[in-house]
C-alpha cells in the first residue's frame, strides 16, 4: 500500500458513510470503563436507536480523554463541548441537548490548564479516534510514516532521522533511540528481532496501557519502522497479562495492519516482511528488565543475565535484538512524518520531546497527561494538576517508581528532564508521578516501595534477595518505633551495598526510595527512632520501654 | 581453529598478566594465582554472576565488575582487593548467612563447606544484620538423597549440573525473592521426580550441607566439586 | 602492674567453650599470673562485679534472666567478647527460632510427657520469642566464633586481650569448628 493508496482508504472512509451531524465520543480506556463508561455507551446508543437518530448521530468509543479522576469523559462534536462524570441516566438529557445547550451539570471546562498546558504527540489521537478501527488511525496520518520509509528512506536515513529527533528511550533510563537502532542495525547475524517492552509495572503507572489502550496501531507502526532500519523481520510485544484490554485491541490491531498488508509479508508491496506476536508476561515485575523479558520470550525463568553482552548484540535467542518501550515506539511515526529537526525543537537541550506521565496521589486533576520535557514540576503539579486538594500542604513528589525518589518542595520549579531529576536523587522512569502531601509519612513511603522491590525481587543474586528484606525489615522496625540509631546505620549500610553489588537495575535502583527520602526527610526517620513519634500521624508506634 | 586466538595483556592488581581474548577475569586471575572470591561458579558449568562475591574494580568503569562473566580486555586494570570490595563481600556472606538456618555445629558438612571456609577466608567473623530463621522443609524422600532447605544458598549449582552436565533439568528454582527456593520436577517430592537419574552430581557440586548423601558417616561425606571439568572435558562440543 | 581483672559468662550454651577454656590447661596458669578471674562458673563470687576488664560470654541470649544479664554484664565490662558460636550466632540454641517458643514448650512439657504433663509457669525463667546472638542485644567487641573454639584459639586470642591487642580470631577458628 502506497502513501497514495492509503489517502484514498482514508477518504472513502470519510465518503461511505455521510459525515453525522454529531457525534458522541466516550472514553472506553481501563479508566473510564472502571466507571461504567461502557454502560453510558450503550445507553447513548439505545436512547439515540429509540428516538430514531442513528443517521444523525453517531456514538464511538474512543481512548483516553486524560482526565481520569472525572471520568467516564466524553466529548460532543462539532460542538466540542466535554462531559465528565457521565452516568447511563444522563443519557437522555445528552441527547436532548445535542444541537441547542449543553448538559450544564456534567460540564468538564476543556479550556481548564489541564488541557491547556499540554502538549500531545504520543496521545495525539488519544481521545479522538476508535482504537479498534484501523481506518480512524490511517485517517489521521496513520501508517504514512511506514510508506514513507519504505518507499523513500534507506535504514540509515530512519536511523538518522531518529538520532536526530533527539529521543530517548521512555522506559526510563534515557538511552539515546537513535544509537540504540544503529548498534542493532550494525550487529551481524542472520536474524534480528524487534520487542516492544509493555511490561509496565510501575506501581500507579499506566502510560503504555493507555497507548496501548487507546492508539495501538501508532506502537506497531513504529515497530514496524524499528524493524526495517535495524533489518529485523520478526517482532514480539511483550505486555503483562494483567492488560486484558490492552491485548485485545492489540490482537485487533495486528490482524486489521495484517488485512490491509500494512504488517506481514511484503509490506506495501515492497520485500519487507515483518511479523508481530504477542507475548504475555505473568506478573513479573522484574521482566521489564530487558534481559528477564528476553528470557521469558524465551520460554525460561524471567530472571536478568549480567550485561554486557547487551541485547543489541546478544539478545533473543542469541541474535541482535532491538528493546524500546511502548511510548518510545509510539514517538517514532510523528517523527518521521514531521521530521527530527521538529522534534528536537521541542523540549530541552538534552532531553526531546514530550513525556506522558501518569499523576496520582494528593493531586486534584489525577490522570494521565503528555507535557513538552523541561516543564516544571511545579507547572504539572499546581497548573495541570490543580494543586492540593482541601487546602493541605505539599510535601513531596515521588517520580520513577520503585527505582525512583521522593522530591521534596525546594526542587518545585527544577525542569523536568533526565539530568535534572537525577542530579536530585530520583529518575525520570517510565512516567510514574505521585504526589504527597503532609499527611504522608516519607518513611511508611519508602517502606511502600521497598516492600515492593523486596516482593518482586527475582531471587538471583544475593544483595537484592536478601538485600531488599533485611531493608524492609529495618524499615519496619522503624516505623513502629522499635529501631535505633544503630538499625538505621545498618540500613544505609545495606543501601550502599545493595545499591553497588546487585546484579540488574531492580536491585540497583531498589534503595533509592530510601536514600532520597533520608537525603530530604532524615528527620522524619529520627522522629520515629529517637521521639517514638510519627510526625504525619501515619505508623502505629509501639510506645514501649527500653528493648 | 581458522582465526587466531587473541591475546589481551592487562593489569589485575598492578601486575601484568595476559588472557585469551574469551577468558574472563576471573580465570586469567586464577591461573596468575590471584585469589577471587567464588560461590555460584564452579568450573564446568555455565557462569551466571549471582553470588556477586568475585565482584572486582575496573579502571575507568563506574560500575563493580563479576569477574565470573566479564572478559578481559587490552589495557584493563583490574583491583581485586579494595577496601570497599572486601566490605562488600563480607556484607554478601552475612547476607546468606542471616537467610536461612546455617547451624555449622550440627550440619552434614562441617569442615567441608564452602561457605563455612569463605567466611573464614574472608574475615566474617559474625553476622551483623539479623538472622531471619525461616521455618524450611528437609525433604528425605529420595532413596538415596537428601535435600535440606535450611542450608541452601541459591547458587543454582544443582540446577546447571542438571541441566548442562547431566541433561536431565530436575532441579529448577520457584517463588521469587526471598520465597525462591530449589525444586524437582514440578515441586514433587524428590522421591517421586521422574526426571532424576540419581546420579548425584546435584550432591557433588553443591557448595554446602543443602544436598547431601544418605547412610554415610560425616567424615565420608566429601564432596567431589572438581569433577565437572574432567566430564565437561570427556564430552567436548557439549559446552 | 595492675593484674586484669577477666569474667566468664554462660548464657544459653552447652558450657563446652568453658570446657575448652579449661583445655587451656597449664597455660591457664601462665594467663593468670597476668589476670584475675573475678567471676565465672568455675569461681566461687555469685554477684558478677564492677569494673571488669575482659568477659567472656559464652551462650545465646535466649531466656528472660539472660537478658537482664548480659545487659548488667555489658555495664560492667570494658571488653565485651562473644565467646563461641551459641553467643556469636545463636547456634543449636537458636534452632527452636523458626517454630516458636510456643510449639516448643508444647514438645517439650506436654506432647513428651507422661506424668503429670504441664508448661512451668515459675522458678524457671520465662523463654524470650525468639533465641538472639549476643551482638543482637548488646554491643560486642570481639568475636570468637567455634563449636567449641579450640583451647588453642582461646589461649591467642586472650594472650592478645591481655596485652591490649584486638585479636584477628579468623585467623584462629571458624563458625563450627
Amino acid at each position: 500500500m502506497t502513501p497514495e493508496e492509503l489517502r484514498k482508504l482514508a477518504s472513502s472512509q470519510e465518503e461511505a458513510r455521510p459525515e453525522p451531524k454529531h457525534r458522541i465520543k466516550i472514553c472506553v480506556a481501563a479508566g473510564c470503563l472502571s466507571a461504567r463508561s461502557d454502560q453510558v455507551l450503550q445507553a447513548l446508543q439505545d436512547e439515540i436507536a429509540r428516538r430514531g437518530l442513528t443517521d444523525e448521530c453517531e456514538v464511538k468509543g474512543v481512548g483516553c480523554l486524560g482526565l481520569c479522576t472525572a471520568g467516564p469523559l466524553m466529548v460532543v462534536e462539532p460542538e466540542g463541548v466535554m462531559y465528565e462524570g457521565v452516568t447511563p441516566e444522563d443519557a437522555s438529557d445528552i441527547v436532548n441537548s445535542l444541537g441547542g445547550k449543553p448538559v450544564e451539570r456534567l460540564l468538564c471546562p476543556a479550556d481548564s490548564p489541564f488541557f491547556q498546558k499540554q502538549y500531545k504527540i504520543v496521545l495525539e489521537n488519544s481521545g479522538l479516534i476508535d482504537p479498534e478501527k484501523i481506518e480512524d488511525y490511517i485517517a489521521r496520518d496513520g501508517y504514512t510514516a511506514l510508506a514513507r520509509v519504505l518507499e523513500e528512506m534507506t535504514p540509515q536515513e530512519v536511523i538518522d532521522e531518529i538520532t536526530r529527533s533527539g529521543l530517548r528511550g521512555r522506559g526510563g533510563a534515557g538511552y539515546p533511540t537513535g544509537l540504540k537502532w544503529s548498534t542493532v542495525a550494525k550487529a551481524g547475524g542472520s536474524r534480528k528481532f524487534v520487542i516492544c517492552n509493555a511490561d509496565e509495572g510501575d506501581p500507579g503507572a499506566f502510560m503504555d496501557r493507555s497507548v496501548l489502550e487507546s492508539d495501538p496501531h501508532r506502537v506497531l507502526e513504529g515497530m514496524a519502522i524499528a524493524a526495517y532500519a535495524v533489518g529485523a523481520s520478526q517482532g514480539y510485544l511483550y505486555v503483562r497479562a494483567e492488560y486484558p484490554l490492552a491485548v485485545k485491541r492489540l490482537r485487533t490491531a495486528i490482524r486489521q495492519a495484517e488485512r490491509l498488508g500494512l504488517l506481514g509479508n511484503n509490506i506495501c508491496g515492497t520485500t519487507f516482511s515483518f511479523h508481530v506476536d504477542i507475548r504475555l508476561g505473568a506478573g513479573a515485575f522484574v521482566c521489564g528488565e530487558e534481559t528477564a523479558l528476553i528470557a521469558s520470550i524465551e520460554g525460561k525463568r524471567g530472571q536478568p543475565r549480567p550485561r554486557p553482552p547487551y541485547p543489541a548484540e546478544y539478545g533473543l535467542w542469541g541474535y541482535p535484538t532491538l528493546i524500546n518501550n511502548v511510548e518510545t515506539f509510539a514517538n517514532v511515526a510523528p517523527i518521521i512524518r514531521n521530521g527530527g529537526d521538529w522534534f528536537a525543537s521541542i523540549g530541552t537541550e538534552k532531553s526531546k520531546g514530550t513525556k506522558v506521565f501518569a499523576l496520582a496521589g494528593s493531586v486534584k486533576n489525577t490522570g494521565l497527561i503528555e507535557v513538552p520535557m523541561g516543564i516544571t514540576l511545579r507547572e504539572i503539579i499546581f497548573e495541570i494538576g490543580g494543586g492540593i486538594p482541601e487546602g493541605r500542604r505539599f510535601k513531596a513528589v515521588q517520580t520513577g517508581g520503585p527505582s525512583g525518589g521522593c522530591i521534596p518542595e525546594q526542587y518545585l520549579d527544577m525542569p523536568v528532564d533526565y539530568e535534572s531529576l537525577a542530579k536530585v536523587g530520583s529518575i525520570m522512569g517510565s512516567g510514574g508521578m505521585i504526589v504527597m502531601d503532609e499527611t504522608s509519612c516519607m518513611v511508611d513511603v519508602a517502606k511502600f516501595f521497598m516492600e515492593f522491590c523486596m516482593t518482586e525481587s527475582c531471587g538471583k543474586c544475593v544483595p537484592c534477595r536478601v538485600g531488599t528484606a533485611q531493608m524492609y525489615d529495618i524499615l519496619q522496625k522503624i516505623t513502629t518505633g522499635e529501631a535505633s540509631m544503630d538499625d538505621l546505620a545498618l540500613l544505609e549500610d545495606l543501601c550502599d551495598m545493595v545499591k553497588h553489588t546487585s546484579l540488574c537495575g531492580l536491585g540497583q535502583t531498589a534503595p533509592n526510595p530510601v536514600l532520597s527520602t533520608l537525603q530530604y526527610f532524615r528527620e522524619e526517620y529520627i522522629a520515629h527512632i529517637v521521639d517514638k513519634q510519627c510526625p504525619a500521624g501515619v505508623c502505629q508506634i509501639h510506645r514501649r520501654e527500653g528493648h | 581453529m581458522n582465526q587466531p586466538v587473541r591475546v589481551k595483556t592487562l593489569k589485575i592488581d598492578d601486575r601484568d598478566v595476559s588472557g585469551r581474548e574469551d577468558e574472563t577475569i576471573l580465570e586469567v586471575a586464577r591461573q596468575n594465582g590471584i585469589f577471587i572470591p567464588t560461590l555460584c561458579h564452579l568450573e564446568g558449568l555455565t557462569s551466571i554472576g549471582a553470588c556477586r562475591l568475585c565482584l572486582v574494580e575496573v579502571k575507568g568503569v563506574s560500575r563493580l565488575l563479576p569477574a565470573c562473566v566479564t572478559r578481559v580486555e587490552e589495557g584493563m586494570e583490574v583491583y581485586t582487593q579494595s577496601e570497599r570490595l572486601q566490605k562488600y563481600r563480607r556484607m554478601v556472606l552475612e547476607l546468606i548467612f542471616s537467610e536461612r538456618n546455617h547451624i555449622c555445629s550440627v550440619c552434614v558438612v562441617n569442615g567441608n563447606c564452602e561457605l563455612q571456609s569463605m567466611a573464614q577466608t574472608l574475615g566474617m567473623t559474625h553476622v551483623s544484620v539479623p538472622y531471619r530463621f525461616p521455618r524450611l522443609p528437609v525433604d528425605a524422600s529420595h532413596e538415596r538423597f537428601v535435600v535440606d532447605h535450611n542450608r541452601c544458598i541459591l547458587c543454582t549449582r544443582c540446577v546447571r549440573v542438571c541441566d548442562e552436565i547431566e541433561g536431565a533439568h530436575t532441579w529448577d528454582v520457584m517463588g521469587r525473592g526471598i520465597d525462591s527456593r530449589v525444586i524437582t520436577d514440578l515441586n514433587q517430592p524428590w522421591g517421586e521426580s521422574e526426571t532424576c537419574t540419581s546420579c548425584g552430581k546435584c550432591v557433588s557440586v553443591c557448595p554446602t550441607g543443602a544436598l547431601f548423601e544418605k547412610g554415610k558417616p560425616v567424615t565420608e561425606r566429601l564432596k567431589r566439586r572438581q569433577s565437572l571439568s574432567y566430564l565437561a572435558m570427556m564430552r567436548e562440543g557439549r559446552r | 602492674m595492675n593484674k586484669k581483672r577477666i569474667a566468664t559468662v554462660w548464657l544459653d550454651g552447652c558450657s563446652g567453650c568453658h570446657m575448652s577454656f579449661l583445655d587451656m590447661d597449664e597455660r591457664l596458669i601462665e594467663l593468670f599470673q597476668q589476670a584475675d578471674l573475678v567471676y565465672s562458673p568455675l569461681v566461687d563470687p555469685k554477684e558478677f562485679p564492677e569494673n571488669v576488664d575482659i568477659t567472656l560470654v559464652e551462650g545465646a541470649v535466649s531466656s528472660e534472666e539472660d537478658l537482664h544479664k548480659i545487659q548488667m554484664v555489658r555495664a560492667n565490662t570494658k571488653i565485651l567478647v562473644a565467646f563461641g558460636d551459641c553467643a556469636v550466632t545463636g547456634n543449636v540454641p537458636s534452632m527452636r527460632n523458626p517454630f516458636g517458643v510456643n510449639a516448643v514448650l508444647q514438645r517439650a512439657y506436654l506432647e513428651n510427657v507422661t506424668l503429670y504433663p504441664q508448661v512451668p509457669r515459675e522458678v524457671i525463667p520465662a523463654l524470650c520469642e525468639r533465641v538472639r546472638p549476643v551482638h543482637e542485644v548488646v554491643k560486642v567487641d570481639v568475636f570468637i566464633p567455634g563449636c567449641p573454639p579450640s583451647a588453642e584459639a582461646i589461649y591467642l586470642a586472650l594472650t592478645d586481650l591481655l596485652a591490649g591487642r584486638i585479636p584477628d580470631t579468623a585467623k584462629l577458628t571458624r563458625f563450627g569448628a
